[in-house]
């Protein structure tokens, strides 16, 4: 980025600052992770942060914006900017391992495959995240926030949230 | 009313999906089960997403100031340029299903084409929903299959249902004045192009789910220029009520 500072070591700071806000839904993922956080620019002495929603009508961004901006401040960036971007779309190939490694432990599916025309329309192998086994099936294709869908695993019986391939 | 093309064409997607997102949020608490509560409500989430970001595309380029909110909760019903099907009552769980599928078969190809179009920011937003409405048309069609294939009540409120909300399946296709230097530019979508590919979805899922595909007899439109049933009027009411009874209340 041409406006990003000459300073790197500042810019980690503030972009390890702003990777240490969770997802609210998910408190185990940071923003980071989740490949929402997409950029951190620093103009003039202002940490400007860049993030793009996972889904348009996702109401966690504006609570994400908020404690972007107080992460940031605490760790001594004054008047920060957090600026929303649509484009590139988010997919959940953005999403690190170490991301898909938490919300396994967390109890949800991470998503399976890579996104595209085929992850949406074929059917999805999801390995339950309690037991481990593939003997799944999915109950409905909207779960508790749009970024999920609800399955059950028929070895051990749990139901569980799956992230949907998007 | 001298709205340049591109504020009109925006508008008329803004408020197609505002309209269809608040006609699915009026199923949230009254669905047969929790799963689908829980997808009605998702759904109109996405839709409602995806109108915010074209309305505050289009207070842009209208340049006067007027922001998502006002153009969502400040207009009449006549200034609303969405499709006549989306204003349709829900009528119960197959008709909504039916209207969210006429709907997903023809609003996903047509945002995969749009995310491809000049203008920056409707690429923007159109390469966002078209992810979205996949999963509408999968799960819509899913659902119309095992209403339409089901018992013999939920085949014949399903097929009810169709004939009665087909007449309104033309306007998606039409352009007017609106549309031709747009598309010309590359910036717009001509949305008959896209036919072909709506009539291949739903004559797949219509037979599998064993529902008659009905014959185009009159077809209504007009929404796209502000001629509306006189549902929008009673949507209108229920939407902008808390802003036209205590303007710029915040919370």
């Amino acid at each position: 980025m041409a406006t990003t500072s000459a300073d790197p070591t500042l810019r980690e700071r503030a972009w390890a600052a702003a990777a240490s806000v969770c997802d609210p839904e998910i408190p185990v993922l940071g923003i980071a992770d989740l490949g929402v956080l997409r950029d951190i620019r620093i103009e003039n002495g202002v940490v400007e942060a860049i993030i793009t929603p996972t889904y348009s009508g996702c109401p966690a961004m504006n609570m994400i914006a908020l404690e972007i901006e107080v992460a940031l401040e605490n760790a001594g960036f004054a008047r920060p900017k957090v600026t929303t971007v649509l484009s590139p779309a988010w997919t959940t190939d953005w999403m690190t391992e170490a991301g898909k490694a938490k919300l396994r432990e967390y109890g949800i599916a991470p998503p399976a495959a890579k996104a595209g025309r085929r992850a949406l329309f074929g059917e999805d192998k999801v390995a339950c995240p309690h037991c481990g086994s593939a003997d799944t099936t999915r109950i409905s294709e909207f779960g508790s926030t749009a970024c999920k869908a609800l399955w059950r695993c028929k070895a051990c019986a749990e139901p569980f949230d799956y992230f949907k391939c998007i | 009313m001298t709205d340049t093309p591109l504020l009109q064409y925006t508008l008329r997607l803004a408020d197609t999906a505002l309209v269809l997102g608040h006609r699915l949020s009026e199923w949230v608490g009254h669905s047969p089960v929790i799963e689908e509560d829980l997808a009605f409500g998702n759904m109109g989430l996405d839709l409602i997403g995806q109108a915010r970001s074209l309305y505050s595309y289009a207070g842009e380029i209208e340049g006067k100031g007027r922001d998502e909110d006002a153009l969502a909760y400040l207009r009449d019903a006549p200034e609303y340029r969405n499709i006549l099907l989306v204003e349709q009552p829900n009528g119960d769980f197959a008709a909504t299903m039916l209207r969210q599928l006429l709907y997903a078969a023809f609003a996903h190809p047509y945002f995969e084409a749009l995310a491809r179009s000049k203008d920056a920011m409707l690429a923007a937003i159109a390469a966002k929903s078209v992810k979205e409405m996949a999963y509408h048309l999968r799960h819509s069609a899913e659902w119309i299959i095992r209403l339409g294939d089901g018992t013999e009540e939920s085949h014949r409120r399903a097929q009810e249902s169709l004939d009665e909300l087909w007449p309104y399946t033309a306007e998606m296709f039409e352009t007017d004045q609106v549309e031709p230097a747009l598309i010309e530019a590359g910036v717009a979508i001509d949305a008959a192009s896209l036919r072909a590919t709506w009539d291949k979805t739903l004559d797949h899922v219509l037979s599998e789910a064993t529902l008659e595909r009905p014959r185009d007899g009159y077809m209504q439109s007009g929404g796209r220029i502000g001629h509306h049933s006189e549902h929008l009027g009673h949507i209108l009411s229920e939407l902008q009520f808390l802003q036209r009874a205590y303007p710029g209340a915040t919370w």
